[in-house]
C-alpha cells in the first residue's frame, strides 16, 4: 500500500518539480551568458497565464487535435510511474518496463506530430516532419542505451536494473554503463529539443522542430503540451541520474530513505541542469542535416555499451 | 579616369540634336535634358564608355508648372566621383517611358514603383506587376501625384500572383507578414524540396507611410525630422544624405569642424548596427552568448550616441549645414571605443573559434559576384561578394576624402563574408572616429543654409552603415520641399537575397536574412 502511495507521489513530485527544472535551466543559461536572466519560477506562473487564456484552435482542426495535449500529457505522466525516480523496486515495475517507457515516450511524439500536420498549416508540417527524423533514430537508442545496463541486471525493468546497479556499485564505471551513459545524454538533447539540435529559445518558426509542431496550439492546450515537455526534460535527467548513478534511491520505504532520495534526486536533476545549461552556452545549433549524423554517433554508442555489457557480463 | 568634359563631350557627340542644355555644375555633375525615347541611348553610351550605371531613377509631376511628368536618371561610375543627371519631360497625354529594364535590373524596380506611384507606364517592362502598390489601392489612385486625393481603402478580394512552383514533392511555406520576433511585415514564401529552398518570393510594402509625399510642402529645415525616421537604425545615414542634397542644392560649404563631426557621428551609427548584428547572427545559429554580449555592447554605444547628441539612435545630431552639437566635455571618446573593440573583438574570437557556428556560417547563402553586380546590389552586401565599391571612398562625402580607411573586400558572398564585413568595418569605424577626433579644428558647428534655387534638382549620397543612400531633392519658387525621392540599399538589396537562398535549406534561410539585414521601412517608404 505504501508502495502505491509513493508511487502516486512520486509521480505528483514530477509534475511539481517539472517545470522549475526547465526555468532552472533557463535561468543558469541566462547567468552563463552574462545577463540577469528570469527567475525559475516563471515558468509556473506561464503555466497559470497559459490554463487561464482562450484556446483558439483553427477550423481545419479535427477532433485529433484537441485531443492530443491529453494524450501526451498523460502518456508521458504515466512514464514518470514506471521511472525510479526515488524508490526502486516500485509496485509498477510488474506492469511495464523499458520498452513501455521508450513506446509511451514515442506515442506523444506521434501524436504531435499527427497534431502538427493535423490543422494544415506549413509550420507545422514542417516541424512534423523534421521531429519524425529525428525520432526515427533517437528512440531505438534510448532503449538501446538502457539495454546495456539490461543485461547486466537480467532484466528491461528499470527497478530491477537500478537494484543491480546499487548492489554491485563497481559496474557505475563499466565501458558498457559509460558508454550507455553518453548515448543517452546524447539523446536525450534531441528528445527534449535542446541545442544542438533544436532551439528551444528561438523565435525564428523556420529553424524550429518541436517548436514548429505546437505553433498552433494556445491555452490549456499549450500550457499541457508544455508542461509535458517539461516533464519529459526531468524524465530523461532522472534515467540520466538514476539509471545510471542510482545512489540516493530508496531501497527500502522508510521516512528517512525516502527523503534522501527526494534530495539526492533534486541534486542530480540541478547538476544535470548545470550541464545542459552550461552546454547550450557553448554550442551552437547544428546545421538539421548533421543532426541525423550526431544521433548516428549516440546509436553506435549505445550499440557500443550493450556489446561490451554483453562481453564483459 | 574620366572627367565630366570628356562625358560632356561624349554625350553632345552621341546623343546629337536629343540631348540639351547639357552643363556641368558644383563641380562634377553633369546636368542635361534629354528627349524622349533618349534614356535607353544615354545608358548604353555610360555603360560602353564609361562604366556608369543608373544609380537612381526619380518621376516628379510637373503638371502644375510645365504641365508634364518629368522622370530624372541619375548616373555614376561606382568608382569615379562624377554624375550625370538627366531630365526627360514626357508627354501630356498619356504619360509613358521606354523601359530600361532588360537593361539594367535595377531599372526595372524603379520603373515599376513609378508606374505604382504615379500612374506613367514603361513601355517594353518585361514584368509590369505592381511593386509598391498595395493591394487596397484602387487601381486609379497613383498617391505621388500631386492631385491624388486619397480614397477609400478597401479590399478587392484580388489575390497576390505568385509566380506557381509545381512539381513531385514540392512544398510551400508561407512566412509573415506578422513574424514571431519584433520586426516589420514581410512576406516570405519558400517553395522547396524536402528542406532545399527552390525559390523564394519576397513580398513586402505592407506598410506604405507615404514618406516621399510627406516631405513636400514643408520647409527644407522641417524635413530632417522625417528623414531621421525613414528607418530607425539608419537615422544619421538618412539625415546626412538629405542634408547634404540640401547643401548641394544652395551651395553650402559645411564648416570643417561640422565635416569631421558628421564623420564621428555615421560611424558610431555604423558601429553598433554592425556589432548588434554580428551578434544577432551568431544568436540565429543558437549561439546566443555573443549576441547576449554584443546587445552589452550596442547598449555601451547607444548611451554613448547619448552623450553626443542627447539622444540615443543619434537623432537631431546632423542639421543642415552642419550638426547640431559639439563632442561632449570630459569624453574620451577614442578610449571608450577602443575598449568596447577589444570587447567586441574578444567575443568574435570566441565566435570564430567555434566550430559548429563556423559551420553555419560558411558557404551559407552564397551570393555569386555576377548576381551582385546584376542587381547592382550595395553595402557591405555587395563587398561580401568581390564588389569593391563603399560611397565613402568613391565620392567622398564629409570629411571622408581626408581620411585614411580601408575598405574590407570578400570573394565568397556567404553568410561568413558578410558576417566578417561587420567585423572589419567595426575596427575601420573605431579608427574613423579616431582620426576624425584629432583632426577636428576649431571653428563653426554649422553654416547657415543660402536661399535654395527653384525647380532644381539635386542629390546627396552617404555611404550609411546598410550601403550607399541616396537622397534627390527638389525645392518650389516659394522655397518649399517639391519633391524628395529616397533610395535605401534596401531597395536593391532585397532582391538579391531571392537569389542567396537559393539550394540552402529552409532553416537557414532566417540566418541568410539575418546576414543581409535589410531594411523594411527604408524600402517601404
Amino acid at each position: 500500500m505504501t508502495g502505491y502511495l509513493l508511487e502516486i507521489s512520486q509521480a505528483l513530485m514530477a509534475l511539481a518539480l517539472a517545470p522549475g527544472l526547465v526555468g532552472f535551466v533557463r535561468w543558469w543559461k541566462a547567468r552563463l551568458q552574462g545577463r540577469r536572466g528570469a527567475p525559475p519560477w516563471l515558468v509556473y506562473y506561464d503555466l497559470r497565464k497559459l490554463f487561464g487564456k482562450e484556446v483558439v484552435i483553427s477550423k481545419n482542426a479535427s477532433w485529433l487535435f484537441r485531443f492530443t495535449p491529453y494524450l501526451v500529457f498523460s502518456s508521458t505522466l504515466a512514464v514518470t510511474l514506471l521511472v525510479p525516480l526515488i524508490a526502486a523496486p516500485l509496485p509498477f515495475d510488474r506492469v511495464g518496463d523499458l520498452l513501455l517507457v521508450v513506446y509511451l515516450l514515442l506515442l506523444g511524439t506521434f501524436f504531435l506530430a499527427l497534431a502538427g500536420l493535423d490543422p494544415g498549416t506549413a509550420f507545422g508540417g514542417m516541424g512534423a516532419s523534421r521531429e519524425m527524423t529525428i525520432a526515427a533514430i533517437a528512440e531505438p537508442t534510448i532503449a538501446l542505451s538502457i539495454f546495456g545496463l539490461a543485461v547486466g541486471a537480467g532484466s528491461t525493468n528499470l527497478g530491477r536494473i537500478v537494484a543491480q546497479t546499487l548492489a554491485h556499485p563497481g559496474a557505475a564505471i563499466s565501458p558498457g554503463h559509460l558508454l550507455g551513459f553518453a548515448a543517452l545524454f546524447i539523446v536525450m538533447l534531441a528528445e527534449t529539443g535542446r541545442l544542438p539540435v533544436d532551439n528551444p529559445s528561438t523565435h525564428l518558426e523556420l529553424t524550429m522542430i518541436h517548436e514548429a509542431m505546437t505553433l498552433e496550439y494556445s491555452g490549456r492546450y499549450l500550457a499541457l503540451i508544455e508542461w509535458a515537455a517539461a516533464l519529459r526534460l526531468l524524465i530523461f535527467f532522472s534515467l540520466l541520474a538514476n539509471m545510471f548513478a542510482p545512489w540516493g534511491v530508496a531501497t527500502t520505504l522508510t521516512p528517512v530513505a525516502v527523503s534522501v532520495a527526494v534530495i539526492a534526486l533534486i541534486a542530480k536533476l540541478g547538476a544535470l541542469g548545470l550541464v545542459v545549461a552550461l552546454l547550450e552556452t557553448r554550442l551552437a545549433k547544428l546545421r538539421l542535416f548533421r543532426v541525423p549524423e550526431l544521433l548516428a554517433v549516440s546509436f553506435v554508442l549505445a550499440l557500443l555499451a550493450v556489446t561490451s555489457s554483453f562481453l564483459l557480463r | 579616369m574620366s572627367d565630366p568634359s570628356q562625358v560632356q563631350s561624349a554625350i553632345a557627340r552621341y546623343l546629337d540634336s536629343r540631348v540639351d542644355e547639357i552643363q556641368i555644375t558644383r563641380g562634377n555633375e553633369l546636368h542635361c535634358r534629354i528627349q524622349r525615347g533618349a534614356a535607353p541611348r544615354l545608358a548604353g553610351l555610360l555603360r560602353a564608355e564609361f562604366h556608369a550605371e543608373l544609380v537612381l531613377m526619380v518621376a516628379n509631376d510637373r503638371r502644375a508648372d510645365r504641365g508634364a511628368f518629368e522622370i530624372h536618371y541619375l548616373f555614376a561610375n561606382a568608382r569615379e566621383n562624377w554624375f550625370v543627371h538627366a531630365t526627360k519631360e514626357l508627354t501630356r497625354e498619356e504619360p509613358a517611358i521606354i523601359s530600361l529594364a532588360t537593361f539594367y535590373y535595377p531599372a526595372s524596380r524603379f520603373e515599376r514603383e513609378i508606374k505604382d506611384l504615379f500612374g506613367i507606364d514603361a513601355i517594353g517592362h518585361p514584368d509590369p506587376r505592381p511593386l509598391v502598390r498595395h493591394a487596397f489601392w484602387p487601381s486609379d489612385y497613383f498617391p505621388l501625384r500631386k492631385d491624388a486625393v486619397p480614397p477609400d481603402f478597401e479590399d478587392d478580394g484580388t489575390p497576390f500572383p505568385f509566380k506557381p512552383v509545381g512539381g513531385e514533392g514540392v512544398y510551400e511555406i508561407p512566412v509573415g507578414p506578422v513574424h514571431a520576433g519584433i520586426i516589420e511585415p514581410g512576406h516570405f514564401r519558400i517553395s522547396a524540396i524536402g528542406e532545399t529552398v527552390i525559390n523564394l518570393k519576397i513580398r513586402l510594402y505592407f506598410t506604405h507611410k507615404g514618406t516621399e509625399k510627406l516631405f513636400e510642402g514643408r520647409l527644407p529645415a522641417d524635413g530632417l525630422e522625417l528623414a531621421e525616421r525613414i528607418s530607425g537604425d539608419t537615422t544619421i545615414g538618412h539625415s546626412l544624405a538629405y542634408c547634404q542634397a540640401l547643401e548641394s542644392l544652395a551651395r553650402t560649404e559645411v564648416p570643417s569642424r561640422a565635416r569631421y563631426l558628421r564623420v564621428i557621428l555615421l560611424e558610431m551609427e555604423r558601429l553598433y548596427n554592425h556589432i548588434a548584428d554580428f551578434g544577432a547572427i551568431a544568436n540565429d545559429t543558437g549561439f546566443a552568448i555573443a549576441n547576449a554580449h554584443c546587445l552589452r555592447l550596442r547598449e555601451r554605444l547607444l548611451r554613448l550616441n547619448k552623450r553626443l547628441t542627447g539622444n540615443r539612435l543619434l537623432r537631431g545630431g546632423v542639421v543642415p549645414g552642419g550638426v547640431r552639437f559639439d563632442l561632449p566635455d570630459g569624453l574620451d571618446l577614442a578610449a571608450e571605443l577602443y575598449s568596447i573593440l577589444t570587447d567586441f573583438n574578444e567575443i568574435v574570437d570566441i565566435s570564430l573559434k567555434n566550430t559548429m557556428l563556423m559551420d553555419r556560417l560558411e558557404g551559407t547563402g552564397c551570393l555569386t559576384r555576377q548576381t551582385a553586380v546584376d542587381h547592382g546590389v550595395l553595402g557591405y552586401v555587395a563587398r561580401a561578394s568581390g564588389v569593391d565599391i563603399d560611397a565613402r571612398r568613391d565620392h567622398p562625402f564629409a570629411a571622408y576624402g581626408e581620411l585614411d580607411f580601408k575598405v574590407p573586400v570578400y570573394e565568397s558572398g556567404d553568410v561568413y563574408a558578410r558576417t566578417m564585413m561587420r567585423v572589419e568595418e567595426a575596427a575601420q569605424s573605431v579608427s574613423l572616429i579616431r582620426q576624425a577626433s584629432k583632426r577636428l579644428a576649431p571653428g563653426p558647428l554649422a553654416a547657415p543654409l543660402l536661399p535654395s534655387p527653384a525647380f532644381e534638382p539635386a542629390f546627396g549620397i552617404v555611404e550609411g552603415w546598410r550601403g550607399a543612400i541616396v537622397h534627390w531633392v527638389m525645392v518650389d519658387g516659394e522655397g518649399r520641399l517639391y519633391r524628395v525621392k529616397i533610395k535605401d540599399p534596401s531597395f536593391v538589396n532585397w532582391p538579391a537575397l531571392s537569389f542567396a537562398v537559393l539550394k540552402n535549406i529552409v532553416p537557414d534561410f532566417p540566418l541568410c536574412n539575418k546576414s543581409f539585414g535589410l531594411s523594411y521601412s527604408g524600402n517601404d517608404l
